[in-house]
């Protein structure tokens, strides 16, 4: 039994073991997993260089061939393994083609209703501080139906970090038009393509969460190439760093694909992506209070209300 | 009910008795969003929580709020959202999830009319809503309904409890009456945090300890969902076994039962009064559980010679439908309401219990000795 | 000797590690079927593998493991 509180009213916390610490990065060694160990058979002078994160479970994804779901998972869970966070980390899992993705970490999960994982993450943030909460969103989830909830946990500068999966199309439900799907294009409910005059434009969740001064971080990275594969971990990992550090809200966009309901084979789909995707979703950081030479976003709310006395209160 | 360790009497308004009562029982967790006419409780909220360490947020929208209790309840701390008719609506969603992954929470709604944005009167039309279909799928919550302020901060206490025991959310139906009325009232004492009930299953980070908990509500296998509400509705059976409330005036002779919850209770009880002055053997039913409904005190009046029964609520007529069940054809069942913000007069409930009273040939006795036994 | 090690619990046949293998020898095994019915990758010349990690950084079913 815990004889540690939160001190907060939530419930105590088992006690620390094993990597309950973030440690300090580049410390983290790659460990086969236990249920692969026959399988891979290690000879003598052999090395695991890459393979399955600690902080997936055995479970085999539920996703289907080629989709970009599993890659940045799995860029996920090689984060929380890097930075030794697997023990305090809960992560909220949405409503789409990700809702079982609380069997594949292996951290604790929680599965949210449709768009509100951000209200959820929220309070368990409130609840144990000290926790790294991530939750993992795709386009219609976080830009349609859960928009407020996401604006609004942007703007309170929640200490959360947020995985956004635009693939522009609703996947779990059959491929219909989702906040994001580029115009004149083509899905079950926009059969003749998205028509602006009637449809109107997809939403650039970057840019629109960018103004807003409770993030501290905001960028837009893909996943197809190895190239902007590694720039999205890098990506994420620096979102879960600007959390840890308390710096603000973090949120990374990963430009994905869907290939079933696309209707292309994975490799077409980058084609795609490549072609369409990327010149309306332009990839980069859209917020970065620390380059900005800021330490937080709140030094950088600030700022940025300088000339008015009210919001200066309590500060210096 | 809540053992006061001082027999300190405060006068406070309903409202701000529903916050603190919620925190001495170890609340400090409070997500909401205005709306009258229950807004003094989030201002209450907003003040004392800063001071004891707890959480005060207001939500953007009753569905957040909601939302955030679930996120709360996962994260293993008591939490509550208040809110009134409309807002509740809003709420149902989070309420229907909370059931689903066995989430305690409790949800306060200080009713008001309705439907849609319908008053800020007091109104008690949301007994449906919350004793059948707050959300979708197959659930009950425990629901429960005070009629003095000292109730309010009983049942708000015990509220809590029911919810860890039971893993389900439990709802206060009060209304716009109540929540603004001032009472004197002795507070419960102040629950230690370290003694509330541990939650094993709550999503808390593993702390590498353990194997990961999911707090979750989807099972795409429908024999595993099957299972899961055969075992949730096998706790529904425990709860209406043991957990079934209700407090009796003047039944055990009682010829003529009202029954009335909440404020509307307050008025049947003087109409109650007086038809006993009059000679009629009259009680008057009280349920403190809507959820789950009082039947077996429903069974004992009619066992001790109930002939009649009348519902008196402020709505169009809704836990009518329970006492119906309840009596199950063994009695006449009527009803008397008014809605749209009005409250029955202790005048025009006698009048319904007089009527009722003589459709089913009930004796009226000598009018003195009534008056003795009635002043007891 | 670097090698790479496909599971086949995991493995769903996308074929994504077949176009990014720089050295080109991983295809999918038409004679081999998974539980799930998909043919998994394999590698067709493992005295070529450089354990660039590429097949690993791109399959969406992290199927593969890496070891030098």
């Amino acid at each position: 039994m815990s004889t540690q509180t939160s001190g907060r009213g939530g419930a105590p916390a088992t006690p620390a073991a094993g990597n309950a610490a973030p440690k300090p990065a580049g410390r983290h060694v790659v460990q086969l997993p236990e249920y692969q160990r026959e399988l891979v058979d290690l000879q003598p002078g052999e090395r695991v260089v890459a393979c399955r994160p600690h902080a997936f479970t055995d479970v085999q994804n539920s996703y289907c061939p080629g989709c970009t779901h599993g890659i940045v998972q799995r860029l996920v869970a090689e984060v929380i393994d890097e930075l030794g966070i697997e023990g305090i980390t809960v992560g909220i899992a949405p409503v789409g083609c990700s809702v079982t993705c609380y069997d594949f970490f292996s951290c604790d999960m929680i599965e949210a209703s449709h768009g509100r994982a951000p209200a959820v993450a929220t309070a368990v943030k409130r609840v144990h501080p000290e926790d790294v909460v991530f939750s993992y969103q795709g386009d219609g989830d976080l830009a349609s139906i859960g928009m407020a909830e996401t604006v609004h946990a942007a703007t309170r500068g929640e200490k959360i970090t947020v995985i956004f999966i635009n693939n522009a199309i609703y996947g779990m439900t059959g491929g219909q038009m989702a906040p994001t799907t580029l115009p004149n294009q083509v899905t079950q409910t926009s059969p003749y393509g998205r028509d602006v005059s009637t449809a109107g434009y997809p939403v650039r969740v970057c840019e629109l969460l960018s103004t807003l001064d409770g993030v501290a971080y905001a960028e837009r990275v893909s996943c197809d190439n190895l190239k902007d594969i590694r720039a999205a971990k890098r990506a994420i990992k620096k979102a879960f760093e600007y959390q840890i550090e308390g710096v603000g809200y973090s949120l990374v966009e990963v430009v994905s694909t869907c290939p079933t309901n696309w209707g292309m084979t994975p490799q077409q789909s980058f084609d795609w992506l490549r072609e369409n995707m990327l010149p309306y979703y332009p990839l980069g950081v859209y917020r970065d209070v620390r380059a900005e030479g800021f330490a937080t976003a709140a030094e950088a709310a600030a700022a940025r209300a300088a000339a008015c006395p009210i919001a200066q209160k309590g500060r210096e | 009910m809540a053992q006061a360790t001082d027999e300190k009497r405060v006068l406070m308004k309903g409202n701000e008795v529903l916050a603190e009562s919620a925190i001495r029982a170890g609340c400090r967790f409070f997500f909401g969003y205005p709306i009258t006419p229950q807004t003094e409780l989030a201002a209450y909220m907003a003040k004392r929580m800063p001071k004891i360490g707890g959480t005060y947020l207001q939500a953007e929208s009753e569905i957040a709020a909601i939302n955030m209790v679930y996120g709360a309840a996962a994260a293993g701390a008591r939490a509550m959202t208040s809110s009134s008719s409309p807002g509740v609506s809003l709420k149902g969603e989070g309420v229907s999830y909370m059931a689903g992954a066995d989430l305690p929470g409790v949800i306060i709604n200080v009713e008001r009319g309705g439907p849609g944005l319908g008053g800020i009167q007091p109104s008690q039309s949301d007994y449906w809503q919350a004793t059948r279909a707050l959300g979708h799928g197959d659930f009950f919550m425990p629901v429960f309904a005070p009629s003095t302020v000292q109730e309010m901060a009983d049942l708000v206490y015990h509220a809590f409890d029911v919810a860890d025991e039971y893993r389900t959310p439990t709802m206060i139906l009060a209304d716009g009456l109540l929540g603004q009325m001032m009472e004197p009232v002795v507070l419960p004492p102040a629950r230690d945090l370290a003694d509330l009930p541990a939650k094993p299953w709550a999503t808390t980070g593993t702390r590498m300890a353990r194997r990961h908990n999911v707090v979750n509500s989807l099972y795409l296998t429908p024999e595993e969902l099957e299972r899961t509400n055969v075992e949730r509705f096998e706790r529904y059976d425990r709860i209406r076994a043991t957990e079934q409330r209700a407090e009796t005036y003047l039944v055990d002779d009682a010829e003529v039962v009202v029954v009335a919850f909440g404020a509307s209770s307050r008025i049947a009880r003087s109409a109650v009064k007086k038809a006993r002055e009059r000679g009629w053997r009259v009680g008057l039913l009280r349920p403190v559980t809507l959820w789950p409904f009082p039947v077996d005190a429903v069974q004992a009046a009619l066992d001790g010679g109930a002939r009649a029964f009348l519902s008196v609520e402020m709505n169009m007529g809704q836990m009518v439908d329970d006492v119906r069940l309840a009596v199950n054809g063994r009695a006449e069942v009527a009803f008397y309401g008014r809605t749209g913000g009005i409250i029955p007069t202790p005048a025009e409930t006698l009048e319904h219990i007089e009527a009722l009273a003589r459709s089913v040939g009930a004796t009226r006795r000598d009018a003195d000795a009534a008056t003795t036994k009635a002043g007891e | 000797m670097p090698r790479i090690v496909v599971d086949d619990r995991f493995c769903k046949g996308c074929g994504l590690c077949v176009d990014i293998c720089p050295q080109h020898i991983i295809e999918l095994d038409a004679d081999r079927l998974t539980a799930k019915g998909y043919h998994p990758a394999r590698l067709t010349d493992p005295d070529r593998c450089t354990g660039c990690t590429s097949c690993y950084q791109t399959c969406p079913d992290v199927a593969i493991t890496v070891v030098r």
